[in-house]
């Protein structure tokens, strides 16, 4: 990997981080004397960050060869003899790419969010953490040396964190966003081991330094190197086993939803994976756990998706899932890192898409999320169910939409990689496309199809709902589409769901882009393969077993026991049990042991030590009656004992 | 007559003053009995300076009935003290300085 030092407009590239940096400054120091325009200066903020995307994108075509890898040195972070942490950015194909995503979508989710959380009394804090978020999100995909990368992953676990726990008054919330830091925490554990095995083994953190070097690292250390990063992009991109987190982390705001727990911040592992490509290119032994962890989640998230009723977490269930797919294609090598990246930028857009559009059908139903208590939604939200239609057609892979291109081209990946595990892997990619297809056509069916259920029989939420709602806190949703504010990110949200995967996959336009960076794949096939029309069949079962089961017959306002799986799938496939099995009990074992050595043990010791010493002179005193002849005897005796003794001595 | 006599009249001299500190209550009676175990000791030390030739002992006993002297004057007045505070002269009613 070569890059040069920038020059031009690349000169600027700070500006990237900086404008959101100063935009969650203002508002979070401003606090409240900016409570009345600091929403503005946020979306402005990023909008800026997305001009200055683009002018860089634009002069980045303009170059060739290693002039597309432009190395912005900002400044010298620890200046140490020997040990040289610099702050630096890289600007690249992978790396531009990823700076139009999250500040294009951020822009578009911050303008929604302006009226989303037009009500909300908290709105300037939003826009700071939002805007704190941004500026993390660029600084690690901007980072041209793992240790800047480092402070920006931490940085956006951070923004995450406060942001799950926006609504912080609602314990869930509050709970929640715990869970995901702490789950976050266990990754974060294995990219600093990582960083710092790759200073003790190559002496720099730079992506050019370590890529350089790492080929004569010896495979075990490339190997190790790869399991870590794996274990760090299992954290932050919610894979199994560190998935449990994203689930509860719906708690949050749906803009917040939306832009960090689908588009951006979740799929920062796969960026991890894809920019650190020549490490894993060296180790199959990585590649094959990324792959497994991969295809393992892909099929999770769906399952889990499928038994969802609450609109979200069936979304939450699918962001895991299709993340599940770029993990499995970055674990393809070559063959894979452009389709993973080309999914990851199509899912930032359709399923960005699909969480608004469930945010403004939570903004017309008053925050009801149960999807059994919708239907009939498309009659009074027509803009909401247009664009989430659209984005429904891009996810589940329906030809031309997005999401055909790019799964397509992960599914012939898996396929083509040959052997055993290529046919396992390509299997589980083609499920999970029927499961797809399945569970997103049952959150279609249910929210906007059949029959209204948010009033039946003069019940809310339908005869025998539960729970009950009594008379005085009646309260009937009227749904109405949402402001103008919202339904336009949602309408270029859903233009980029339809255009994205044919504009970036067709002609290899997208491929031949990253190649500098990723390797070219290693051939072309067409659009059309077996395993994808194999894949395209099965979508269209799982639509037509979702129309039999929540089309054709009405949906039942109760959610019905259901089977062994579907009750695995509701508890989120036992993953917080075996959680809280393995390892949250042990660990209060632990403490509690702990907590018995010290109160028996060390405490019994000391305070059992001064008992005795205590119960013993409470004895002694005793011996002081306080009468004298009690002690003239004793003083007898002693004076005979002495004379006694004096005689034995003397005789 | 042997002077062993006299240490043996000192030793029972001695004995009945110790009993009688031991068994009696009242302050006086007690202080006649360390009177007499004294006087029991100057018997011993004037009999052994006798048995020995040379007049130690007696110088002792000349310091012990000075000491002695000053004892009782003493001893009197805390006990009329005593005597004044609680109208009872008997040992074990003062046994409050104990545990």
């Amino acid at each position: 990997m070569t890059t040069i030092a920038a020059t031009g407009v690349f000169r600027a590239a700070w500006l990237l981080v900086a404008f959101p940096v100063f935009g969650a400054a203002v508002l979070l120091i401003g606090g409240r004397f900016t409570d009345r325009w600091g929403h503005l200066l946020g979306v402005l903020m990023s909008l800026a960050s997305f001009v200055y995307g683009l002018i860089a994108f634009f002069a980045l075509l303009g170059k060739s060869g290693t002039g597309r890898s432009q190395d912005l040195h900002v400044y010298s972070w620890i200046p140490v003899n020997g040990f040289q942490a610099n702050i630096g950015i890289l600007i690249d194909p992978l790396s531009i790419s990823f700076v139009l995503l999250i500040t294009g979508v951020g822009s578009l989710i911050l303008i929604y969010a302006t009226a989303y959380m037009a009500h909300d009394p908290d709105r300037r804090r939003f826009f700071g953490y939002l805007n704190l978020f941004l500026a993390a999100m660029l600084l690690l995909v901007l980072s041209d040396n793992y240790l800047g990368l480092y402070a920006g992953w931490e940085g956006v676990g951070l923004a995450s964190y406060l942001l799950i726990g926006f609504w912080q008054f609602k314990p869930t919330a509050a709970v929640a966003a715990k869970k995901a830091f702490i789950a976050n925490r266990v990754g974060d554990v294995g990219l600093s081991l990582a960083i710092m095995l790759m200073f003790a083994e190559f002496g720099t953190f730079n992506f050019t330094g370590v890529f350089d070097t790492a080929k004569s690292g010896g495979t075990g250390v490339t190997t190790a190197l790869g399991l870590l990063l794996l274990l760090a992009a299992c954290g932050k991109s919610a894979q199994v086993p560190l998935q449990s987190w994203l689930l509860d982390a719906m708690e949050g705001p749906t803009p917040v939803s939306a832009l960090i727990h689908a588009a951006t911040m979740v799929t920062a592992g796969v960026y991890l994976i894809v920019r650190s490509n020549p490490i894993f290119n060296d180790s199959p032994t990585a590649q094959l756990a990324v792959t497994v962890v991969g295809a393992v989640t892909l099929l999770f998230g769906a399952v889990i998706g499928c038994a969802k009723d609450d609109i979200k977490k069936a979304l939450a269930g699918s962001t895991m899932s299709q993340i599940g797919y770029m993990t499995l294609a970055a674990g393809l090598g070559p063959a894979g890192y452009v389709f993973a990246i080309a999914h990851l930028l199509a899912h930032g857009f359709f399923k960005a898409g699909l969480f608004l559009g469930a945010g403004s059908v939570l903004h017309g139903m008053d925050d009801e999320v149960n999807m059994r208590r919708f239907g009939a939604l498309r009659k009074f939200l027509p803009i909401t169910f247009v664009t989430f239609g659209l984005g429904y057609l891009a996810i589940i892979g329906i030809p031309p939409f997005s999401g055909f291109f790019t799964k397509d081209g992960i599914i012939d990946a898996a396929w083509e990689k040959g052997g055993t595990s290529g046919w396992i892997l390509a299997a589980c990619a083609i499920v999970g496309a029927g499961i797809t297809a399945f569970y997103m056509s049952r959150v279609m069916l249910m929210t906007y199809f059949g029959k209204a259920r948010w009033e039946e029989d003069g019940v809310l939420g339908g005869a025998g709902a539960h729970p009950p709602y009594t008379e005085a806190d009646r309260h009937i949703p009227h749904p109405h589409e949402s402001p103008l504010a919202m339904a336009i990110p949602m309408i270029l949200l859903a233009v980029g769901s339809v255009a994205a995967g044919w504009f970036l996959i067709v002609d290899s336009r997208f491929a031949d882009f990253l190649a500098p960076v990723v390797g070219l794949p290693p051939d072309s096939h067409g659009i059309w393969s077996w395993p994808g029309i194999i894949a395209l069949v099965l979508v269209v079962i799982g639509v037509g077993i979702a129309w039999t089961m929540y089309g054709r017959v009405p949906v039942v306002a109760v959610a019905p026991k259901g089977s062994v799986l579907t009750r695995a799938a509701r508890a989120d496939l036992y993953g917080d049990a075996l959680n809280e099995s393995v390892l949250m009990r042990p660990g209060q074992w632990l403490t509690r042991l702990s907590v018995f050595f010290d109160s028996r043990g060390v405490d019994g010791l000391v305070n059992g030590l001064a008992a005795t010493i205590g119960g013993t002179s409470g004895r002694l005193r005793r011996i002081q009656t306080g009468y004298v002849r009690s002690y003239a005897l004793s003083m007898l005796i002693g004076a005979v004992l002495l004379v006694a003794g004096l005689l034995v001595v003397r005789l | 007559m042997s002077p062993a006599a006299y240490v043996f009249l000192s030793v029972i001299l001695f004995v009945i003053g110790a009993v009688g500190v031991l068994v009696r209550r009242n302050a006086i009676l007690i202080f006649m009995s360390v009177e007499l175990m004294l006087n029991a000791c100057n018997l011993a030390f004037v009999s052994f300076a006798r048995l020995q030739g040379n007049l130690d002992g007696q110088v002792v006993a000349f310091f012990v009935m000075v000491v002695a002297a000053a004892e009782v004057v003493v001893g009197l007045a805390i006990l009329m003290a005593i005597y004044r505070a609680r109208k009872s002269a008997s040992v074990d009613d003062a046994s409050l300085l104990k545990y």
